[in-house]
């Protein structure tokens, strides 16, 4: 459908934006190339929503520029704009069919009725819901209203579509589904699609990259991956995905906790020795029940997660989160090491440039 | 009349309930206790009857009374006597056609006026808003005669008194409370994502109104139209005092019938009076029970 169409990326140059007395947005520069899904992730009130309505229209940025294809858009209406929205509550209008909602923009335009009708047919093929075409949004459930919402953003062909938290109204098994639709949706027409969450499950499994805002500034902007195993500061690394963090000090032989125990580290981002503060992913603790030379352990307490299993471990006086293969047997005592750690300072992510992070 | 139909409800509810879902053969005598609930039910369904519809019960059996003394419960004898009287009387024709044109340029002028006001007041945070929100109570919180006569002065000196402009806007008083209050709240209902979603697609802010928010609050702004329509139909206080002796219209011919004929006479008007109303309340039957109604009075 809009396959004919090259897609454009974005820019958001310097943008800022105050609302209430309060900074909301500072100074915040990103990138989003053509065709790529780029999520912003953050906790509440970081800014993620307030940037995702500039790009709008519905709000005006008090300072910076937003492009698309090269041309500033920030001063225009949003029925200027090249963009598409998908509302956090879809915003379907009850008192139209599904037709009439989607076709809404298609009328405006003024369109031939045999081309809106055709347009319509195709979108909501695309999102499977031609048996609904002509129910009222109260008649279909949330998951369909939701692509009602994704059909009506998308039916316009725009260069950039928006998504305000598009599943974060869904029950948990069908947000799973949906969000692989919409990946597969937006892959398949290839449309530059900026999606705000805070959910970094979602954000992880979708994107391309992920911009991780808090308090109006990207703090990290990379690939899922990246981002998950060199989260650029302590606020990413405890925002994306769960990890252990201890103040101590780097040494020859290990990483010494502030409560005295000595943890060997296999894998770390810098190996100059001083004062740090390591993060360690509950998965890169190794546990082992024989005395190969790590840190005493003792467990605290377990917990069944399905497909694994976490242990809660006590390590000289240091909690400790541990993920270990769902059928290990239960002991009192074990032997800890990390096999991969990341180094903070001033929640910094410290790297040695020459010799990069040994990924075993 | 919807609380008798609740009651009856209630009754019903009550009697299934005291019968077991697999009902035996033959039926159960009730609990001491839920017959006297039952029969306090009753009581209460009776009292409510008699004391809503009991007065309309007098005044149609009036309406059709010939003489009617105390000790007899009925009235001797039936005559359509009365309702010649008034059909016969030529200023009533005259008060009717008023009325009629009263009520719908007061309702019309009422909308233009105080629509916008509504979606200001639903849609802007302004200074002074809250304020303003509740000072149009004011016009209902005083005694109204003592508005009127206020009024009356400003009037005089404005050349209004007995012309048609100034019974208009005696009666648009009565009507600005429904007129803000409810379409405020029916704005309010509808999410500006609504709106933001309309413009996203390529509306523009007035085809943005009248594609999506305008059909939206329809419903309210209908039931705000009627109890407009009605509140200007019924007024007869300022209208007196303003409009007479050019412009009497339904409920001000009330007063000369009441003082200048017999009971029933006045009787046979005030069902013709409660005719329009009865007419429009059915109407809005559906939307006032719909909860519109209620809905109009909860504003943050």
């Amino acid at each position: 459908m809009t396959d004919a169409q090259t897609p454009a990326g974005l820019l958001i140059d310097r943008v800022s934006k105050d609302l209430g007395g309060r900074t909301i947005v500072s100074d915040m520069q990103l990138e989003v190339h053509a065709g790529e899904l780029t999520c912003l992730l953050g906790p509440s009130g970081c800014g993620k929503t307030t940037t995702l309505r500039m790009i709008g229209g519905f709000l005006q940025p008090d300072a910076g520029a937003i492009l698309i294809d090269g041309s500033d858009i920030s001063r225009l209406p949003p029925e200027k704009r090249p963009t598409a929205m998908v509302f956090q509550n879809y915003a379907l209008w009850p008192h139209m069919t599904v037709f009439k909602n989607v076709s809404f923009g298609l009328r405006l335009r003024k369109l031939p009725k045999a081309e809106i009708r055709e347009r319509v047919e195709n979108v909501l093929e695309l999102v499977g819901l031609t048996h609904h075409i002509h129910s009222y949004p109260a008649r279909i459930s949330g998951g369909e209203q939701q692509r009602v919402a994704l059909a009506r953003a998308l039916v316009l062909e725009p260069k950039v579509l928006l998504l305000d938290e598009p599943l974060s109204n869904l029950d948990a098994k069908l947000r799973v589904r949906v969000r692989e639709d919409i990946r597969e949706i937006q892959q398949r027409i290839g449309i530059t699609t900026i999606f705000v969450t805070h959910d970094q499950d979602e954000a992880l499994s979708l994107s391309d990259r992920i911009a991780v805002m808090s308090g109006g500034r990207v703090e990290q902007y990379a690939d899922p991956r990246t981002l998950y195993r060199h989260p650029a500061t302590h606020f990413v690394a405890s925002f994306v995905g769960a990890m252990n963090f201890y103040t101590g000090t780097l040494g020859g032989d290990g990483f010494r906790l502030a409560g005295g125990a000595q943890v060997p580290v296999d894998s770390l981002s810098s190996r100059t020795p001083g004062e740090y503060e390591i993060g360690v992913r509950p998965e890169d603790v190794t546990v082992s029940s024989n005395g190969d030379g790590g840190a005493e352990a003792s467990v605290v307490r377990e917990i069944q997660r399905g497909h694994y299993k976490e242990l809660v471990l006590d390590v000289g006086g240091d909690e400790m989160r541990a993920f270990v293969a769902p059928d290990l047997p239960a002991v009192d005592r074990l032997r800890v090491r990390f096999s991969r750690g990341v180094l903070y300072r001033d929640g910094v992510l410290q790297e040695q440039s020459e010799s990069p992070v040994a990924v075993r | 009349m919807s609380a008798i139909e609740q009651q009856g409800v209630a009754l019903g509810g009550l009697e299934q309930a005291e019968l077991p879902v697999a009902r035996p053969t033959r039926r159960r005598m009730p609990t001491p206790r839920a017959a006297v609930l039952r029969g306090l039910g009753f009581v209460f369904v009776v009292a409510l009857l008699v004391f809503m519809v009991g007065p309309l019960v007098w005044l149609a059996v009036r309406a059709f009374s010939g003489i009617w003394q105390y000790p007899r419960f009925w009235p001797s004898h039936w005559t359509l006597q009365w309702w010649r009287t008034v059909f016969d009387d030529k200023s009533l024709g005259r008060s009717m056609k008023l009325s009629f044109e009263f009520a719908p340029v007061v309702t019309v002028a009422s909308a233009a006026i105080c629509l916008p006001a509504a979606y200001a007041f639903s849609r802007f945070n302004f200074p002074g808003r809250r304020v303003l929100l509740v000072s149009l109570f004011a016009t209902n919180a005083f005694p109204k005669i003592g508005l009127y006569i206020s009024m009356a002065g400003v009037f005089y000196s404005l050349n209004l008194m007995g012309t048609f402009l100034g019974v208009v806007i005696v009666q648009l008083i009565g009507t600005i409370v429904f007129m803000t209050w409810i379409p405020t709240a029916a704005f309010s209902a509808i999410p500006r994502s609504l709106e933001e979603a309309a413009r996203d697609v390529g509306a523009g802010p007035l085809r943005v109104f009248f594609r999506v928010t305008f059909p939206l609050a329809a419903p309210g702004i209908f039931v705000a139209m009627i109890l407009s329509f009605l509140a200007a139909f019924d007024e007869a206080q300022g209208t007196f005092l303003v409009g007479i002796p050019n412009y009497i219209t339904m409920p001000t011919e009330m007063y000369t019938l009441v003082l200048n004929y017999p009971e029933q006479a006045a009787a046979v008007f005030s069902i013709l009076l409660a005719i329009p109303s009865v007419v429009l309340m059915s109407l809005a039957r559906k939307h006032v029970m719909g909860g519109k109604l209620a809905e109009g009075f909860q504003i943050r």
